[in-house]
């Protein structure tokens, strides 16, 4: 008997609730819905402040998951009844197959609202590594954008290419970053970050002997390169901050922080739900100026 | 905003910028663009507080610009790119 394929790959999928408001207190309620290529965020807001969140994976169809991701949240605030939702954004890749949306805005401007609110105004450069993307965004103490490019032709660099090495080499998805550090010296980077061509490289470095570990550490460290490259181009203005799925992974973001020259912003907030939020306070900030919707 | 348009790849940096702080949206280099790069939008896709048209690169060219913008790229005797001549307001650079 073959034993069961596990997906080394997959992800927690997490709602949250706000303990401390009620959504029955609140005049405006928004939503965020960011349906990015890997996974769905839903944020709920009762004016400007977060009641409740879900993450998941996307999965194949767009439409769906949006709707997933909304009743996940939705889940997390139990009684809340779907219509009383006043506005609703939808964002990420998906963004125009969000059924219940009332309006699309690009990611770009929602993830650097987002960061704006997770980590506060004194954030200027926002990286953004997703499931197929890599988008470096400048923004000003509003969370406006005032530079910004987002590579999603080539997947090189981004979440899903380590989901496939972590399939590859049979590690769980959370534990590469640990991992990679296990080594007692740091290997050089893979020479390509392209996915395919880095499997078909990792495949071959571990046939010649290399540890699992030092595979994922060459790896980590050519993602890393191939990142910084991207922000070399929009250039860095402190403060920094990092959202999306990436930023949980310690092996590529500690090998990317010396090239940057700066620490970090850190914060408690599921990073991944940055999109979702940014649509939701932009819902928000519409309504308030009138142009929500018409009833 | 500067608002970077292409992409990075193993054989070079292809970007167009667009500099919204200048760009009145008058969709000259729209009307200039032998390849049709440009496309003029009622409102700014990364900006949605911002009013007043912009132009932007259309989306089916962003992941081909090395390719669409190569008839007025020859690698001997560079002309002027028309899409930079057109622009009154010189809102738009190059990377390559």
């Amino acid at each position: 008997m073959p034993e069961d394929k596990k997906e080394f790959w997959r992800w927690a999928e997490s709602n949250w609730k706000n303990p401390d408001l009620n959504w029955e207190d609140a005049n405006i309620i928004t939503v965020g819905v960011d349906v990015g290529s890997v996974s769905s965020q839903a944020v709920i807001m009762g004016d400007g402040k977060m009641l409740a969140y879900g993450n998941m994976r996307t999965g194949s169809e767009s439409p769906k998951s949006a709707v997933n991701a909304f009743n996940f949240a939705l889940d997390a605030l139990i009684d809340m009844p779907e219509d009383r939702m006043d506005y609703c954004v939808g964002t990420g890749y998906g963004r125009v197959n969000v059924p219940f949306a009332d309006r699309p805005i690009t990611e770009i401007a929602c993830h650097a609202r987002g960061a704006n609110f997770i980590y506060g105004p004194e954030v200027r450069t926002v990286l953004d590594v997703g499931g197929q993307d890599i988008k470096v965004i400048q923004c000003d103490e509003k969370g406006k954008v005032t530079n910004f490019l987002m590579n999603d032709k080539c997947a090189a660099g981004t979440g899903r290419g380590m989901e496939v090495l972590a399939d590859l080499l049979g590690v769980s998805i959370n534990e590469v970053g640990e991992r990679s550090f296990k080594v007692k010296e740091e290997p050089r980077a893979v020479s390509s970050t392209c996915v395919v061509y880095a499997k078909s490289e990792a495949t071959g470095l571990l046939r010649k002997g290399w540890t699992t570990e030092e595979v994922l550490a060459s790896y980590c460290r050519a993602m890393a390169e191939r990142i910084y490259a991207l922000i070399e181009r929009v250039g860095v203005v402190p403060r920094f901050a990092v959202t999306g799925g990436m930023a949980k992974n310690r092996g590529v973001i500690d090998r990317l922080m010396p090239m940057v020259g700066l620490e970090r912003m850190t914060t408690t907030w599921d990073t991944q739900i940055a999109g979702a939020m940014g649509a939701a306070l932009f819902g928000y900030a519409l309504c308030q100026k009138g142009k929500g919707r018409k009833k | 905003m500067l608002a970077n348009y292409g992409y990075k790849d193993a054989s070079g940096d292809f970007f167009i910028t667009v500099d919204t702080e200048k760009c009145n949206g008058c969709g000259d280099c729209m009307a200039a663009c032998p390849a049709s790069v440009f496309a003029v939008e009622d409102e700014d896709p990364s900006d949605p507080m911002r009013d007043g048209p912009v132009a932007v690169v259309a989306g089916d060219k962003r992941k081909r610009l090395k390719y669409e913008c190569n008839p007025c790229k020859p690698s001997a005797l560079r002309p002027p790119l028309p899409c930079i001549e057109a622009c009154k307001a010189d809102a738009i650079l190059h990377s390559w």
